[in-house]
């Protein structure tokens, strides 16, 4: 039977693809500005560390501003952090970054408000700064407790291995370079109601703190998002504060207030993907297996928690990656920084983690002059169906699902690697000057917030009389096509084609209390929301059509043509007003939490993750030993996302992973001048990848299988794991510089600078 | 009396007044016509969000090219036609992106919608490398570029037109006389000859001149300045003028490099490449050489090459003209040699003899629309194997372009073998003490620049040997 239009497994485009080529794809910015739209500034402290001596903000009040407002000002709680307080919407007494948030002007222009905001008088005593992980960790100044993963004895491991082996690492941080900065729109309504549209993650958060904020209670407030130019985690938390200032100005004026930051505020006030040390010790034998190892990480948190806990948490969960670690101390540091805070970014500290164990693999390799595949290999967790004594990770779960051994295979050969490896060794021998090196890396990811509370969703569906239906959740749409995979979900239901749902914006009104949009687990939690809810009204139809046609319930099918009720074929219309007439609802919520996970974070151990997801990439580089640039040649990947929904749009995910995880380790520096002032911030000084810095040959496939645990379909997510393929490009890299350096010491990102530095 | 600005937009007349002559078109668009299709995203060029197509009259044609809508000031649209990504119904470049899956977020899809179909406007069958320039200037952060690109070769091959030119409104938008323009105290002149120039900048010594705006541009979106009086050299006929005299090739002075690229790339390859990765298509289309030596600033691309190949800087005032050599014009970190009231009129690049070794490179964290960490240039004048003269220039070692006296007298004189190479390299030191910045360290720099050079002895000597990451093919 053919498939209907939209259903799952079928490559349709993104659903608002269309309206993105025409321009007419509304984003926040291009919301028709209710009548007296006030545009807002935020002055920021130029100082790493300062006291505030004193504020005068009266040469800020020339005509055409309405409100300036600082700390004083605010009537609830000034704070905006997601969970540890520390995040102030306006600095108090002192400024902890170069970027804090001092004061908001809201006024007829944005060229106003700055003006404004320009002219207010603010006098700091600089303080000392903490600037690096080092002096943190000396000053032991931390955002949270230093947390350790441990599992056997690794000290004896390391002292009794046959070959032992210690490093470091510096993992830069990353920049999200959404093309749409933060914004919100902020629109006061009767009896200290609020309405904001927010470009967020996270409208439920954004929802409550811009209550707390307003000191009122969250049922005031409606947070709605249709959709965001790009989100990758740094929409999560930190939207809160462009909202909740935009809220606070709209309350105070009594108009509405747009607070959009420019690219260059954006960049310095609202956070980066964590940079990290990291050092090991690792004890191996012969093979390269790994008998004991010691890793410890200190985080740089910035000036505040954040998400960094939970993130830097992460980074610990993912040292495995896909290796089975037989002792294992994985000590943690969140480090407090005088810089902006750190924040969520796609991977949520799993791709430093994974960087790092996939450094001592090859670092190991290089040790026993073995190829890194080799040693990958042998270290890794059982295979699926085969689990023995080699499948618990260092927090205690069982890695069940492992496909990385059918993935290696498959892609070794796919790729030619044994035949690539020599070709790349005999080109080194015969050039001089450049130098090709190749690297197949694996990823593991484990899917499920790690805060067990945070997974679960809820869905609404409305059935109109038309049969026409309308489709809303708690999931945000930032491009990654979640709109478009739930409504696939519900067409399929329905069996409708997917014209027929009516995919809506998300709003704190319709579904409440939701989980932010993060940690791939978009489709995983409201597709299975919204199925729910869509099964719910199925029922209720299949119920009365049985009882009205006086047949069985088996007897009524859900089919392409229709509803089958026994001999009878109804549209989805005519049964829907049969349905209506005889007073049956046709609006259902849905809600979903997902199963067997659970995490004591004081013993640590659990099952944190439902299920793993897999991939792995074979990329080939060629180094320039004067310069230190490069170039990525061909990338092949082999990526596993269960039974896809959307093929074409689980595609678009990996490839814009990759890229932005090659970008992450490549090209993409984060810059910050002795004082501790971020210098990289627009895109002329930070630089994302280009259409000419993928592969030249980039060739991407799906892995044929299907989900072990009852996901939506049998999918599994993509948001995250994709970027970790990135690590292929850089290990590739160190391969180059290893052909002239042995084992070589290159950090990251591997700018051309680092590269040569690596080879000198 | 102010003119008003008048331009076709899309496709109907308008004429603009009471808005500061600094208003972008970007912010013209989104809040004057609400058309919110382009997308600010980083007010810098440097994203290409806010890429729009920009008609002009060329004789009896109109030429069609990509720009930042960001940086472009409303002023210079006078007599001109802007199409937005609201203007094109469906048109090929659209469709494949559609088809390919090449928007995710769609933040960045008008914008790359936009370059795509100029360059298709422009090209029929354009080629990889076409493609890859196109859309150096516009960033994707969600597809990974791959589905853009398909999107691109589908349309290339359409039959259907992308953009439909408009010479007759063009002709009917068009001015007599000098175009003047003020609003609350803020004048904007775009005088149309030479004479009209120098006379209305005898009159406003302290204007700024403005040619293509990419820098000027920043001066009011990132530092926020006032300028009170603008003085834009985009329709002065003869500073728009490209020929070949005896003296060599003669650029005016608001020629864009996107004008001037077929030129001045017959010189070497490597300044095609060079030039292909100056800026971005959108930053060529607008920004010129006369902008770029004119500004002074100590990592414009176009200098070390220019300077090795002994160009000559033509200053024009109302009291007439002075040719200095370019690398003369350069005194100190952003200041020139140009006194008030004299305007850059054109750029005199001698033709290439036959027995000068030349090429240039430049090196950046990424290959394209980058600022340079070094750019170099190096010409040798041989004889047989013995070297001449040697004129060797750097962008991003000093303050200024800089020529490196030290080190190309270690090289004169002497036959261009790898021990010569070598000296040069360690004198080197002694011609600069380069800056860390966010673009590279001190050490970094100094260490390219001499390696530089040996690439340049290899390229020059040894053709067995591959010395080129980008566009490396197997043979």
């Amino acid at each position: 039977m053919p498939r209907i239009k939209g259903g799952i497994g079928d490559p349709l485009p993104h659903d608002s693809a269309e309206l993105h080529v025409t321009g007419a794809a509304t984003y926040t910015d291009d919301i028709l500005e209710p009548a007296g739209c006030l545009h807002a500034y935020i002055l920021k402290s130029p100082h790493a560390h300062a006291h505030i001596k004193k504020i005068d903000t009266s040469a800020c009040r020339i005509p055409g501003v309405h409100a300036v407002l600082t700390a004083e000002d605010i009537p609830g709680v000034n704070d905006v952090a997601p969970v540890f307080a520390g995040d102030r919407l306006f600095a108090v007494r002192t400024v902890l970054f170069a970027g804090q948030s001092v004061l908001a002007v809201a006024a007829e222009s944005i060229e106003l408000a700055r003006q404004a905001a320009m002219k207010a008088v603010v006098e700091y005593e600089e303080l000392p700064a903490i600037l690096t992980v080092h002096e943190a960790l000396k000053k032991k100044k931390f955002v949270g407790e230093p947390y350790v993963m441990q599992r056997g004895n690794c000290d004896s491991a390391i002292a009794n291995a046959s070959h032992k082996l210690s490093g470091a690492l510096d993992i830069g941080g990353q920049n999200h370079f959404y093309l749409e900065g933060q914004i919100a729109l902020a629109t006061p309504l009767e009896n200290g109601e609020m309405h904001c549209w927010s470009s967020t993650q996270h409208p439920s958060e954004v929802q409550h703190l811009i209550a707390k904020v307003l000191g009122i209670a969250d049922h005031n407030v409606t947070v709605e998002v249709r959709r965001m130019g790009g989100g990758f985690g740094g929409k999560e938390s930190k939207a809160s504060l462009i909202a909740c200032a935009a809220s606070l100005l709209a309350r105070k004026t009594g108009r509405p207030v747009k607070l959009r930051l420019d690219r260059d505020d954006d960049m310095i006030m609202t956070g980066n993907r964590h940079d990290l040390h990291a050092a090991y010790e690792v004890g191996f034998n012969d093979d390269g297996v790994i008998e004991g190892i010691d890793i410890t990480h200190a985080i740089n948190c910035g000036m505040s928690a954040d998400l960094s806990n939970a993130i830097a948490d992460r980074a610990m969960f993912h040292s495995d990656n896909a290796y089975y670690l037989k002792n294992a101390r994985i000590t943690s540091y969140r480090c407090f920084t005088n810089k902006v805070s750190n924040t969520a970014f796609r991977g949520f500290g799993g791709p430093q983690g994974m960087l790092f164990i996939e450094y001592i693999i090859d670092d190991i390799a290089r040790a026993l002059g073995k190829d890194p595949l080799a040693v990958r290999k042998a270290n890794l967790y059982d295979p699926k169906g085969k689990t023995g004594k080699r499948c618990l990770t260092p927090y205690y779960m069982k890695v069940e699902d492992s496909i990385t051994d059918k993935i290696f295979t498959q892609l070794e050969k796919s790729g030619s690697y044994a035949k690539r490896v020599k070709e790349t060794k005999a080109f080194n021998a015969k050039n001089k000057i450049l130098k090709k090196g190749i690297a197949l890396t694996p990823v593991k990811f484990g899917i499920s917030f790690t805060l067990t509370p945070l997974n679960q969703a809820g869905a609404l569906i409305h059935v109109y009389k038309d049969g026409s239906i309308h489709l809303n959740h708690g999931g945000t749409e930032m491009g990654q096509g979640l709109y478009t995979k739930v409504a696939q979900v519900v067409a399929d239901e329905f069996k409708v084609g997917i014209d027929r749902v009516k995919i809506t914006a998300t709003s704190t009104g319709k579904v409440p209390n939701t989980s932010a949009t993060a940690a791939s687990s978009g489709s995983d939690l409201n597709g299975k929301a919204a199925q729910a809810a869509a099964q719910t009204i199925k029922q209720r139809l299949i119920d009365f059509s049985a009882g009205h046609f006086k047949v069985k319930k088996s007897a009524v099918v859900f089919k392409k043509d229709g509803i089958h009720i026994g001999r009878k074929v109804l549209s989805l219309k005519e049964l829907v007003q049969l349905a209506y007439a005889n007073r049956i609802s046709l609006s259902s919520t849905g809600f979903y939490k997902t199963p067997d996970i659970h995490w004591d974070r004081k013993a640590a151990k659990g099952r944190p993750f439902f299920y793993f997801a897999y991939g792995a990439a074979l990329s080939e580089v060629i180094v320039d030993t004067l310069t230190g640039e490069y170039n990525i040649l061909r990338c092949d990947i082999l990526h596993d996302v269960g039974r896809s929904i959307n093929p074409a749009i689980d595609i678009g995910q990996i490839e814009g992973a990759f890229v932005q995880g090659a970008g992450w380790l490549t090209s993409e520096e984060l810059w910050w001048d002795a004082k501790g002032v971020m210098k990289t911030h627009a895109p002329s000084t930070y630089k994302i990848p280009t259409g000419r810095d993928i592969p030249k040959d980039f060739r991407v496939q799906l892995f044929d299988g299907e989900n072990q645990e009852d996901t939506v379909y049998r999918s599994k997510a993509v948001g995250e794991p994709p970027l970790m393929l990135g690590i292929s490009v850089f290990l590739a890299i160190k391969d180059a510089v290893a052909s002239v350096k042995g084992r070589p010491q290159l950090n990251a990102p591997a700018t051309p600078e680092e590269v040569l530095r690596a080879l000198r | 009396m102010s003119d008003s600005i008048k331009f076709i937009l899309n496709d109907s007349v308008r004429e603009v007044s009471g808005l500061p002559p600094t208003t972008t078109i970007l912010q013209y668009l989104r809040m004057q016509e609400r058309l919110t299709g382009t997308k600010e995203g980083c007010a810098e060029g440097d994203c290409g969000a806010c890429t729009v197509i920009v008609g002009e009259l060329a004789g009896d044609k109109a030429s069609y090219q990509a720009v930042n809508a960001c940086i472009v000031f409303l002023p210079t649209l006078d007599g001109r036609h802007i199409i937005t990504v609201e203007h094109l119904k469906m048109n090929p470049v659209q469709k494949a992106m559609v088809s390919c899956h090449g928007s995710q977020c769609g933040f960045c899809t008008p914008g790359f919608v936009m370059s795509l179909s100029a360059l298709l406007h422009n090209k029929s069958d354009a080629s990889e490398e076409n493609i890859q320039d196109a859309i150096a200037g516009n960033l994707c952060r969600c597809t990974g570029y791959r589905p853009i690109l398909d999107a691109a070769r589908a349309a290339n091959k359409a039959e259907e037109r992308h953009l439909a030119s408009d010479v007759k409104t063009l002709k009917t938008v068009q001015r007599q006389k000098m175009f003047a323009y003020e609003d609350a105290g803020k004048k904007f002149f775009s005088p149309r000859t030479v004479k009209e120039l120098a006379e209305i900048l005898a009159l406003y010594p302290e204007a700024t001149l403005l040619a293509g705006g990419t820098d000027v541009g920043l001066w009011v979106t990132k530092q926020h300045l006032a300028l009170n009086t603008i003085i834009y050299t985009g329709n002065v006929v003869e500073l728009r003028q490209i020929g070949k005299t005896p003296a060599g090739l003669e650029i005016g002075g608001a020629v864009s490099y996107a004008r001037a690229f077929d030129a001045l790339a017959a010189y070497d390859e490597s300044l095609e490449e060079l030039l292909r990765r100056l800026g971005s298509t959108q930053v060529r289309n607008l920004g010129t050489v006369g902008g770029n030596i004119a500004n002074g600033s100590p990592i414009g691309d176009g200098m070390p090459p220019l300077i090795a190949l002994q160009a000559k800087l033509v200053l024009r005032s109302k009291e007439g003209a002075r040719t200095l050599p370019l690398e003369d014009f350069f005194l100190a970190y952003r200041k020139q040699d140009k006194k008030p009231g004299e305007f850059v009129e054109k750029i005199i690049v001698p033709a290439k003899p036959k027995n000068v070794l030349f090429k240039t490179y430049k090196i950046s964290k990424r290959f394209d629309q980058d600022i340079s960490a070094v750019c170099g240039a190096f010409a040798l004048t041989m004889k047989g194997n013995i070297i001449e003269s040697a004129r060797i220039a750097y962008g991003g070692m000093a303050a200024t372009p800089k020529r490196t006296a030290k080190t190309e007298k270690v090289l004169l004189g002497k036959k261009w073998t790898e021990e010569t190479v070598r000296q040069a390299m360690a004198a080197m030191p002694e011609d600069f003490l380069p800056l860390s910045d966010m673009r590279a360290s001190a050490e970094y720099r100094a260490t390219v620049a001499a390696n530089l050079l040996y690439r340049f002895y290899l390229e020059t000597t040894d053709a067995k040997t591959a010395t080129r990451v980008y566009n490396y093919a197997e043979d």
